[in-house]
């Protein structure tokens, strides 16, 4: 797994629990190290063995801290630069919907051995979707939805997301513009 | 009221060679970035996006006064841009922003010329400058993706630079609490004196020998530093062989060596073991088609001299009589004495 997945995962925890829940999730998971690096590339199990690890540290059930992470991850303020790389996705949080498709081949673009789980959306009607999130992966569903739910915020979109019984989420657009969305311009400097 | 009349009849479907008329709202859409030309360079039509950088409607202006042509150079009038035919050209737009454009000019119709114009590599700038947004740029451009790569190796960029920030100081942090000489393999100074720390803690009684090379310099100077690392190599590789396995040998830079040597304190013995290693180190070691003469002198100090010895006090000790030898002629050993100190 690509270091910068399992040290997202860490400034997760870093960022909404503290350092030293973080050092506890770290004996825990038995890591033998006290940081992710984000360049690395790590064994794939050793992703797994981190989240369970934060599920019996946090004392929370996994399926709700993925989806936490999800939303950590273009909400929190220390994002930014992810919250960005997914708006150039779309105009509308409904055209964003529709790259979701390129996401795997967006992540590569960035950085090329990161390999996204590809979503798979289907357009039930103008504003009902179904997203089928990479069966077999645990907790990828939870995940997805909570980075949606962010975006939707993001892009000051009302939405209704349902996460079903298999790994497919249940996305419908109640109001494209609910509230004024979060500033985005293209030619922001950043870095 | 009688030019807005004239645009209209002039602006009019574009036509290709083929004879495919485009309407003027469709080469908007699909060309934001585009100037329609009648044969005296007059605008008849100008993309939405380049009435956005201009700041106000292009059409009815002359496009020389719009833009100026850098490459092909000579390039002045309509005639110079309708003969350019359709290759590559450079253009800055005539502003105080300055705006460099890709562009070509391709016949469009009867005594039409559409100029098209991107961005090209100055992208990012222009996006910033002119505040443009998703939908100044046509669906099927690029740009879009261009500027979420650059934004993304940028990011992935900054990681790596920390990461290769962090890996710096854990090299320099593992330089520092490194405990072996590099060159040699030898112990450096610093497990030396935690050896010596450590064996002082236990009480038991040890010999310390300070060995410098005598005449090193000479080789290191008139046959290189390949030479000099050479011998080095080779004299560790000696002082490994005439200890034990339960003794320590440093190295403590330059061709000083020092050697612990646990558990004797007969003099008499100590000083065989340092005529073995003074008679090894006198023969010559070759290197190449040459040979190196060194010889060694050495100091030695006993741990039982002083009631509570410490590291620093036995290695001066040591020097001390390892200077005695190099006064008294070089390539043999002296034990220390407190007479050898007045």
């Amino acid at each position: 797994m690509h270091g910068l997945i399992n040290r997202s995962i860490q400034r997760f925890v870093v960022d909404e629990y503290g350092q030293d829940i973080w050092q506890r999730v770290v004996r825990q998971a038995d890591l033998g190290f006290a940081n992710f690096e984000a360049m690395w590339l790590y064994e794939d199990a050793l992703t797994g063995k981190t989240l369970r690890a934060c599920a019996a540290v946090l004392g929370r059930p996994q399926c709700e801290l993925m989806e936490d992470i999800g939303t950590y991850l273009v909400a929190h303020p220390n994002n930014q630069v992810l919250r960005r790389l997914l708006r150039f996705g779309g105009q509308s949080f409904a055209d964003f919907l529709l790259s979701l498709d390129e996401l795997p081949q967006r992540a590569r673009m960035a950085i090329a051995q990161l390999d996204i789980p590809p979503v798979d959306l289907q357009e039930l009607t103008p504003l009902r979707y179904r997203l089928c999130c990479g069966a077999g992966i645990d907790g990828y569903a939870p995940f997805v939805a909570g980075v949606l739910r962010a975006m939707a915020d993001d892009y000051g979109a009302l939405v209704l997301i349902e996460q079903g019984r298999g790994a497919w989420l249940d996305i419908t657009l109640l109001e494209a513009r609910f509230h004024t969305p979060r500033a985005f311009v293209l030619g922001a400097k950043t870095g | 009221m009688s030019e807005n009349r004239m645009r209209q009849d002039q602006t009019g479907p574009a036509t290709t060679g083929s004879g495919v008329m485009i309407p003027a709202a469709a080469l908007d859409a699909v060309c934001p970035l585009h100037l329609l030309l009648d044969r005296r360079g007059r605008v008849l039509n100008a993309g939405p996006t380049f009435d956005k950088l201009l700041g106000a409607p292009a059409a009815g202006r002359d496009v020389m006064q719009l833009l100026q042509v850098l490459r092909p150079q000579g390039i002045g009038d309509m005639a110079g841009l309708a003969a350019s035919d359709g290759g590559k050209l450079r253009l800055r737009l005539a502003a105080p922003c300055a705006t460099v454009f890709a562009g070509t000019c391709q016949k469009a119709g009867p005594g039409q010329y559409l100029l098209a114009l991107s961005f090209g590599i100055q992208l990012a700038q222009a996006v910033q400058r002119h505040a443009l947004c998703a939908s100044d740029f046509a669906a099927t451009d690029l740009a879009i993706e261009l500027l979420y790569l650059s934004e993304a190796k940028s990011a992935a960029m900054v990681a790596a630079q920390q990461l290769s920030h962090r890996l710096a100081g854990a090299h320099a942090a593992a330089e520092q609490e490194a405990q072996t000489d590099p060159l040699t393999g030898l112990c450096n100074r610093r497990a030396l004196e935690q050896r010596l720390t450590d064996l002082i803690a236990t009480g038991q009684g040890f010999a310390l020998m300070t060995l410098d090379l005598d005449f090193f310099k000479a080789v290191n100077d008139e046959m290189g530093h390949d030479a000099g690392d050479h011998v080095l190599c080779e004299v560790a590789q000696i002082l490994r062989e005439e200890t034990r396995d339960s003794d320590t040998v440093a190295r403590l830079g330059g061709d000083e060596f020092v050697l612990i040597i646990g558990d004797i304190q007969d003099q008499a013995l100590l000083q065989r073991i340092g005529q073995r290693i003074i008679t090894r180190l006198s023969e010559p070691i070759p290197f190449g088609q040459h040979r190196c003469q060194i010889a060694a002198s050495i100091g030695t100090a006993l741990s039982r001299d002083h009631r509570q010895p410490t590291p620093a006090q036995l290695l001066k000790d040591a020097d001390i009589a390892l200077y005695a030898s190099k006064a008294a002629g070089r390539a043999r050993q002296t034990f220390f004495s407190p007479a050898l100190t007045r």
